[in-house]
């Protein structure tokens, strides 16, 4: 079968899920009405609740949610094979991840634009919304663990890149100072700003640079572990406009162009090439490298983003349900926001299945669990571009890793932002007032003692990969144990969210079961992650008391005024700037 | 033409979209500030620029209202000022 045919199945069941499933979530489900007052009215300030075109709604939607993470999930986890991944990446977007993004969405419109944490306090309980914040604390840091061994391996592999990506920030300083100081047209800034990356990806791959056995007297791996990380305190110490803004803008308009060039590519290869790409990678791979854990259940927690992400719930709920302008644009932001993440997934499946030319070279690839991951994106993608776009296959390469390095060094900076303003409300809690470096401090002890745990030169840094995706997806279940309350409080039938909820947490709390073995392994243990897994499992048993709970006295309850969050008063309103303050 | 303005508007809208909120929010906590400032004398804080502040109270008088809900304070605090 041909990535064409794959490619065609792909966007087909997505295309059935937006124009069919989406559909029925809106008439029968949400029931979405557009003379509803949506928060973005009702609230309006011009800060926080702000009306807006829901092509731009997605758009920033989109990019928010979008990054490195369902490139780098479906990429590790072909290792099974391509059929179990292609599935969970297709139906998880149309079921899953699509009924989530547009429920958290939908959720939030109806009260208020209350985060999903506030949500979680109202309708589960305040320890719920605590619990929160316990959860957010640890995807967060293991995503910047993550990342930084991901970006790591690709600046190694891909000695190209290390240019390019160090470039863009000063090109995004640049364009930073045009548009805000100089107040130059933002069109031809974007054109030169974006034409000068992409000269700087030429010239990077032209001269590579690979760096000395030591430098500082670190390996090359810690190097730029410690170089990337303190690169993300200081971006994200600086005011927004100086670097994140710029930078997050450029990124976005990278994305569609990589995301153009990718289906692009598979497109133009199988209609034009010579030799159209071949699925080289087994359906089902029976011979698994030694090491590889089962399929089931860490397929679903490796693929997180890209089938079903909580931190989809949060961006939903923080802040673009205070810009829907109608209730019914929810349907296209929410649904097809998810569809835009599942397309990048799908389209990272098919580079990294159909780019190699023999199933020997694809399985020396993912040789170990972890081993392919971003890499083989990054050299199949390649092999693809240069089949159907003829561009050569070291400047695809580059062109590739230069976009995941953006994406995951993106994700690094605005989480230790976010990680930075936790450590600050946890210290506040105990009547602490931490200043913004010395937090920033806390963040970069903790981040590179997780990452460094892992080995100087974040040897097993993959191996946190699944444990973050079961935080994740353990995000997930509690926003749709949070929709299947609000369903069940409006008398509604909660099965298309109970399905998923059930899936995601059996799912998420079978991994973190498994991995706790696997931590413990005398052979290789690992007693930071072990700790980390034991506080997720704790979590996870409280979710699931606390969302059972939660629903048995839901059936108990008067049904909920289908206004709720419109005719709310001012106590409401107080609580609302309460408890969002805790999110 | 009318496309290319609504193009260039669109992708002016994706740049500052995702940071109009800190923007403004930045800025909101400069004016309740300044807000503070003028209020001080008329809400019991001895102030020793009072004279010249109270000369500035015209131009906070807009968003009075919109401050005294936003820090908490569901009526006016002022007996003099019946904003609601």
């Amino acid at each position: 079968m041909g990535s064409l045919i794959l490619m065609i199945i792909g966007l087909g069941v997505m295309a059935a899920g937006y124009f069919v499933y989406s559909k029925y979530l809106a008439r029968r489900v949400y029931k979405l009405n557009e003379a509803f007052v949506t928060p973005a009215h009702e609230l309006k300030d011009g800060v926080d609740y702000m009306p807006t075109n829901k092509f731009i709604l997605w758009g920033h939607h989109f990019t928010s949610v979008a990054g490195a993470a369902p490139i780098v999930g479906p990429a590790i986890a072909v290792i099974w094979g391509w059929l179990p991944a292609l599935l969970w990446v297709t139906l998880g977007t149309v079921f899953f991840a699509g009924m989530h993004d547009l429920g958290t969405l939908w959720a939030s419109t109806r009260n208020k634009g209350r985060s999903i944490g506030s949500l979680s306090a109202r309708y589960i309980g305040k320890r719920g919304a605590n619990l929160f914040l316990v959860v957010i604390f640890l995807v967060l840091l293991m995503v910047i663990a993550a990342f930084a061994v991901v970006i790591k391996n690709l600046l190694i592999s891909t000695p190209g890149a290390v240019i390019p990506v160090w470039g863009a920030i000063v090109v995004a300083l640049l364009v930073g100072v045009a548009v805000y100081r100089l107040r130059w047209h933002l069109l031809p800034v974007t054109v030169v700003g974006v034409s000068v990356l992409y000269a700087l990806i030429v010239v990077g791959d032209q001269i590579p640079v690979v760096l000395p056995e030591s430098t500082l007297g670190m390996s090359p791996a810690t190097f730029w572990i410690v170089a990337l990380f303190a690169y993300g305190a200081i971006a994200s110490l600086l005011p927004v406009w100086v670097l994140l803004q710029p930078r997050d803008y450029i990124n976005g308009v990278q994305l569609f162009v990589g995301l153009i060039l990718l289906f692009g590519s598979v497109l133009l290869a199988t209609l034009f090439s010579a030799t159209p790409p071949e699925i080289v990678a087994p359906a089902i791979n029976m011979n698994v490298p030694e090491g590889t854990p089962s399929m089931i259940p860490l397929l679903f927690v490796t693929i997180a983003c890209g089938a079903i992400s909580g931190f989809h719930g949060m961006v939903a709920s923080g802040t673009t349900s205070k810009q829907l302008d109608k209730e019914t644009d929810a349907r296209f932001v929410g649904y097809f926001g998810a569809i835009g993440e599942g397309l990048l997934s799908l389209g990272t499946i098919l580079a990294v299945i159909g780019g190699f030319k023999s199933a020997a070279e694809w399985n020396e690839i993912y040789s170990s669990f972890g081993a392919g991951g971003v890499n083989a994106f990054v050299q199949g993608g390649a092999n693809l571009m240069q089949n159907g776009i003829g561009l050569p296959a070291s400047l695809s390469a580059t062109v590739l890793a230069t976009m995941a390095v953006l994406f995951a060094a993106t994700t690094m900076d605005t989480g230790m932002r976010l990680l930075r303003f936790v450590v600050q409300e946890a210290a506040e809690a105990f009547k602490l007032k931490i200043g913004k470096i010395p937090a920033t401090l806390i963040v970069l002890a903790l981040g590179l003692g997780l990452t460094f745990s892992q080995g100087l030169g974040g040897e097993g840094g993959l191996r946190i990969w699944p444990l973050f995706g079961t935080t994740n997806q353990l995000m997930a279940s509690l926003s749709l144990a949070i929709i299947a309350v609000i369903l069940i409080r409006k008398g509604r039938n909660p099965i298309t969210a109970m399905i998923p909820l059930v899936i995601v947490f059996v799912m998420a709390f079978w991994a973190a079961l498994d991995q706790l073995s696997s931590f413990t392994d005398p052979s290789d243990p690992d007693w930071v992650l072990f700790t980390l897994d034991v506080i997720i499992i704790v979590t996870s048993v409280w979710v699931a008391v606390e969302a059972i709970i939660a629903m048995r006295n839901a059936r108990n309850l008067p049904p909920e005024d289908e206004d709720a969050g419109a005719n709310a008063d001012a106590h409401a309103d107080a609580e609302l700037t309460a408890v969002s303050e805790d999110v | 033409m009318r496309r290319w303005s609504a193009f260039q508007a669109g992708l002016h809208e994706f740049y500052v979209g995702p940071y109009r909120q800190m923007f403004k929010r930045e800025k909101q906590d400069e004016d309740d500030l300044f807000m503070i400032a003028v209020l001080g004398e008329a809400l019991g804080v001895p102030d020793p620029a009072a004279y010249y502040t109270a000369e500035l109270l015209p131009a906070v008088w807009e968003n009075f209202h919109a401050w005294h809900r936003r820090i908490g304070i569901p009526r006016s605090p002022l007996d003099h000022i019946g904003c609601c």
